[in-house]
C-alpha cells in the first residue's frame, strides 16, 4: 500500500472508532457513577470478549470465502450504505433539520434511567451490567464493522509488501480506544468537549468515499476481473471522490438551510436496536 | 420464531438504519452501473472510465433520497 492509502485507512478507522468509543464511554460512566463501577466494568469486559469472538469469526469467514473483487463489492456496498446514513444525519444536523448530538444530554438520560431502576443490589448489579454490555457491544460492533471492512478491502488493494492493512485498521482502532479511555480517566465526566458532530460528519465523508471506491471497483467481479476494476488514477481517485462528496454535502447543507421544509426529518439518533448511533 | 425475527430486525437496523431509501439508492446505482459496464465490456472497451459514472449515479441517487426525505408534507 502507498503512504496516502495507509494514512487514509488509519485516519478513517481512528476517527470512526474515536466517536464510537466516546459514546460507549458515556454509557459506562453513567452506570459506574450512579450504580456500580464493578458491574459496569464486568459488562464492558463481557461485551469486549463477545466482540473479540465475533471479529475473529467474521474476519476469517470474509477473508477466506470471498475472492477479492466480491469482497470489495459486498463490504464496499455495506460500508457505502452505512456511510451514507452517517452523512445524511450530518447534513441534517448541519442544516438545522436535526438536533445535534449532545453527549451531556445522553449522559443525563442514562443517569435518569439508572436512578429510575431503583437502588443497586449488592454483588453484580444486573442493570448496570446489562446497560454497559449493550452500550459497549452495539458501539463496538460498529467499530468491528469498520475495522473489518476497511482492513479487508484495503488488503485486496495491497501489493503484499509492508504490514497487512488489517493491522493498520486494528492499530487505528486500538489507538482510539486508548486515547478515549485516557481522556475519560482524566476528565472523569462525559467527553462532551469533543466536537463529536464534526467528527461524525468527517466519518460519514470517509466511509462514503472508501465505500464508493470499493463497491464500484468490486463490480469487476461480474466481468472476470478478480482484483476489481481500476479507477482512473488508481488510489488517487480516493482524494477526488472525497473532494466531490465533501463539496456535494456543503451544497446540500446550504440548500436545506435556505429552503423551507420539515424542521425535524424522520431520523432516529438511536435506532430500534437501542444503542446504534450515527 | 420471535428471536429469529428480532435477530433479523437487529441486523436490518444495524445496516439499513432508519432510511431504507439509501440502501435502495445504492443498489439501484450499482445495478445501473453494472448494466452500462456490461454493454461496454461486450464491445471490448475498458471499464475504468465507467467507474466515474458509478460514482456520479451513487451520489445523484443519494441526493434524490434526501430530497424525498425533506420535501414539505402536504
Amino acid at each position: 500500500m502507498n503512504n496516502a492509502a495507509v494514512w487514509g485507512l488509519l485516519i478513517a478507522v481512528f476517527v470512526a472508532c474515536f466517536v464510537e468509543m466516546v459514546e460507549a464511554t458515556t454509557i459506562v460512566m453513567a452506570m459506574g457513577y450512579t450504580r456500580s463501577w464493578r458491574s459496569a466494568a464486568l459488562g464492558t469486559v463481557a461485551a469486549l470478549a463477545v466482540l473479540g469472538v465475533f471479529t475473529a469469526a467474521a474476519g476469517y469467514a470474509l477473508a477466506t470465502w470471498l475472492e477479492p473483487a466480491v469482497l470489495k463489492l459486498v463490504i464496499g456496498t455495506l460500508l457505502l450504505i452505512f456511510g451514507l446514513q452517517w452523512l445524511r444525519k450530518a447534513i441534517y444536523r448541519y442544516s438545522g433539520r436535526k438536533a445535534v448530538h449532545d453527549e451531556d444530554e445522553i449522559y443525563r438520560d442514562e443517569v435518569a434511567a439508572a436512578k429510575a431502576a431503583g437502588s443497586a443490589k449488592p454483588g453484580v448489579d444486573l442493570f448496570a451490567f446489562t446497560v454497559s454490555f449493550k452500550g459497549v457491544f452495539l458501539e463496538g460492533l460498529e467499530v468491528v464493522f469498520i475495522v473489518l471492512t476497511f482492513g479487508l478491502s484495503a488488503r485486496t488493494d495491497s501489493d503484499g509488501t509492508g504490514l497487512d492493512p488489517l493491522w493498520y485498521a486494528t492499530i487505528g482502532a486500538v489507538a482510539a480506544v486508548i486515547i478515549v479511555l485516557a481522556l475519560a480517566f482524566v476528565a472523569r465526566k462525559p467527553l462532551s468537549m469533543i466536537p463529536e458532530n464534526t467528527l461524525k460528519y468527517g466519518v460519514g465523508l470517509l466511509l462514503v468515499t472508501f465505500g464508493l471506491f470499493w463497491s464500484v471497483g468490486g463490480l469487476g467481479a461480474f466481468f472476470g476481473e478478480p482484483d476489481g476494476i481500476q479507477w482512473p488514477g488508481n488510489d488517487l481517485a480516493i482524494v477526488g471522490v472525497l473532494a466531490i462528496t465533501f463539496a456535494l454535502s456543503r451544497v446540500l447543507i446550504g440548500v436545506f438551510r435556505s429552503t423551507p421544509g420539515p424542521e425535524s426529518v424522520p431520523t432516529a439518533d438511536r435506532t430500534a436496536s437501542e444503542g446504534v448511533t450515527r | 420464531m420471535k428471536s429469529l425475527r428480532a435477530f433479523g430486525r437487529f441486523w436490518y437496523d444495524f445496516i439499513i438504519g432508519d432510511d431504507w431509501k439509501i440502501a435502495v439508492a445504492v443498489i439501484l446505482a450499482l445495478g445501473a452501473t453494472a448494466a452500462v459496464m456490461t454493454v461496454a465490456h461486450a464491445s471490448g472497451g475498458s471499464l475504468t472510465p465507467w467507474t466515474l459514472l458509478g460514482a456520479g449515479l451513487i451520489l445523484a441517487f443519494f441526493v434524490v433520497s434526501l430530497v424525498l426525505d425533506t420535501r414539505p408534507k402536504k
